[in-house]
């Protein structure tokens, strides 16, 4: 790509320095993509979350939104449990799903290898919803895990197994499977075999091969596993309501709360703003942890 | 380790007894889900009552199936006509991104390249308010300045559809590029040298390659349209698509009828699924072998 785009742009550089017409016409769509559904949308979120409602139609710039988003200890814990539960699913998805992406990428071979790995990814083509309501199923009092316990004689009655923030956790760590082995198993798949043969031959353990070889190999894909896991765990909506208990409030619903329930579109748009901010804010450090860019971890 | 590595049985057998779990844990709810779907049951839970088609083709009041269920079947529609202008919006716009970003150089390219990204790191639910907050400034500027009343921009199916194109098209641009990158420019030019104009080139040399990419990139944005469920929550107006009426009923706790959607619903991805896979495998082959 890149030697394609200096002799092009060579070229074009020499005749006119301004946008061409046919570059324009092409631009066109993009620009109004960006500008029309997501750069004005989002300063529009911006100005709506640092104004005030005065009356009807009225309004005065004002931090209030904000001051009142940290002095209301509700809004400020939900932040903060969010934030935690998202960095514990994501640690719980990795730990889970490194071996299965080892295996995948290591272990087998061939015709059996690509099986295996196709049937990691179809589980996700299915609606988060449907795969939600399989877990209800499941988890619920007169459910099938439920029932089992009871025919199997560990259990006297029925066991309620949803609403917990343990339920949460499986939901949310089944939901970003996929987003955790898909880089991993590309990032182990270059992984040459005989590094690993050599750390063997020369005498080490199978824990200091994968602490000394494997895990460094696989950082950028741990990296851009984590960043996606993490993001989208904290953007879900649909898990935390669906399984989650009462008291385990997501901020997502807290933001919905404010917008459809309350109408105070104002603090909604605070709210909304803040975790944009700390989603990107993660993100980014996570890039610069691990010297990657936006455009490697979509690769 | 590696099967190249001699390793105790007891490790290996405990290595593929954990894999086997894993994909138990993948399979449970979809499987369970779909089980349900026949349970002679008012309730998608257990006991289980004996085998029923009532939850596809019931007609009683407390049995309706799927297929007699009116409300169940306009979401569909919703969510059908939403898909399809979404994949065709976006399968459009994502190519002319890749044909810019891929052909052509501009000053601040880069710049709209990360923001051409910034969609995948955007949550959602903060997608859909913005677009909302947004479409309803418009909506109320036009009013109050020239008293129409724009009510496509009031939630419903339209800036539902504006909503997930915003995203989706991301993920076209992705695909539709990286296929446009192993395009060998020698052949356009070769088209231009018969006396093709560049117009005709693109048409009959470079759109054709780009089209199992084309077709892949629209199974993918259908799939991820009629699924969508964050930004279409904070968009949806009074006609429901499938996930939100779905979504109402689940906490209403439902027939298993909702078992039945689903399975519908999984059959339908899992088959979309396979036919994207296998599009864009035919273009891997070329390369690899």
């Amino acid at each position: 790509m890149s030697t394609l785009q200096m002799v092009s742009g060579t070229e074009k550089s020499t005749t006119i320095p301004m946008i061409k017409l046919g570059t324009f016409l092409l631009m066109l769509p993009l620009l109004l993509w960006l500008f029309l559904l997501i750069i004005l949308p989002h300063l529009d979120l911006l100005t709506v979350s640092l104004r005030e409602k005065l009356g009807y139609r009225e309004y005065a710039f004002s931090f209030q939104n904000y001051i009142e988003f940290f002095t209301e200890p509700l809004y400020w814990n939900t932040f903060v449990r969010t934030a935690v539960m998202s960095i514990v699913a994501t640690a719980i998805t990795l730990v889970v799903g490194f071996p299965v992406s080892y295996y995948i990428a290591k272990v087998l071979k061939g015709k059996k290898r690509n099986l295996l790995f196709m049937m990691c990814l179809i589980p996700f083509w299915v609606s988060e919803l449907v795969r939600t309501f399989g877990w209800m199923i499941l988890l619920r009092e007169s459910g099938v895990i439920s029932s089992f316990l009871q025919w199997a004689g560990l259990v006297d009655g029925p066991v309620e197994l949803l609403y917990s923030d343990a339920t949460l956790m499986v939901g949310l760590v089944y939901t970003s499977m996929l987003f955790m082995v898909v880089p991993l198993v590309s990032v182990l798949d270059t992984l040459d075999d005989s590094l690993i043969e050599a750390g063997y031959d020369l005498g080490g353990s199978t824990y200091s091969i994968l602490r000394e070889i494997v895990i460094p190999h696989a950082m950028p894909g741990i990296a851009s596993g984590c960043i996606v896991v993490f993001m989208l765990t904290l953007g879900n909506y649909l898990t935390p309501t669906l399984l989650g208990g009462k008291d385990s409030l997501w901020f997502t619903e807290q933001i919905y709360n404010q917008f459809i329930t309350r109408f105070n579109w104002e603090s909604g748009s605070a709210f909304g703003f803040l975790l944009l901010f700390l989603s990107s804010a993660i993100v980014f450090v996570g890039l610069k942890l691990s010297r990657q860019t936006l455009a490697d971890t979509v690769k | 380790m590696i099967p190249s590595l001699p390793q105790s049985k007891f490790s290996t057998r405990l290595y593929a007894a954990y894999i086997t779990l894993f994909f138990i844990y993948l399979a449970a709810p979809l499987v369970v889900v779909g089980v349900f779907a026949f349970n002679d049951s008012l309730f998608p839970s257990m006991p289980w009552n004996g085998f029923t088609f009532d939850w596809f083709i019931g007609t009683e009041d407390s049995r309706i199936g799927v297929f007699n269920d009116g409300q169940l079947l306009e979401s569909i529609g919703y969510s059908g006509f939403i898909a399809i202008c979404v994949t065709l919006l976006s399968v459009f716009v994502g190519t002319c991104n890749a044909f810019l970003f891929e052909r052509h150089t501009f000053r601040g390219k880069n710049i709209l390249y990360i923001f051409a990204l910034m969609p995948l790191v955007i949550p959602g639910v903060i997608l859909g308010i913005s677009i909302l907050i947004f479409t309803n400034s418009i909506a109320n500027g036009v009013e109050d300045s020239f008293g129409l009343d724009l009510d496509f921009l009031r939630p419903g199916l339209f800036i539902v559809i504006m909503g997930q194109f915003a995203f989706v098209t991301t993920i076209t641009t992705l695909v539709i590029s990286a296929r446009l990158r192993k395009f060998d420019t020698s052949l356009e030019e070769a088209a231009l040298n018969l006396g093709a104009t560049k117009w005709e080139a693109v048409k009959t040399i470079t759109l054709p390659f780009l089209k199992p990419a084309m077709i892949g990139a629209g199974i993918v944005c259908f799939l991820m349209s009629f699924e969508n469920f964050n930004t279409t929550l904070m968009l949806v107006g009074s006609d429901s698509p499938l996930t939100i009426t779905m979504f109402d009923r689940l906490k209403q706790g439902s027939t298993p009828a909702l078992n039945a959607v689903s399975l519908m619903l999984m059959v339908v991805s899992g088959v979309l699924a396979l036919i994207s896979v296998f599009v864009q495998r035919d273009k891997k082959v070329p390369d690899s072998e």
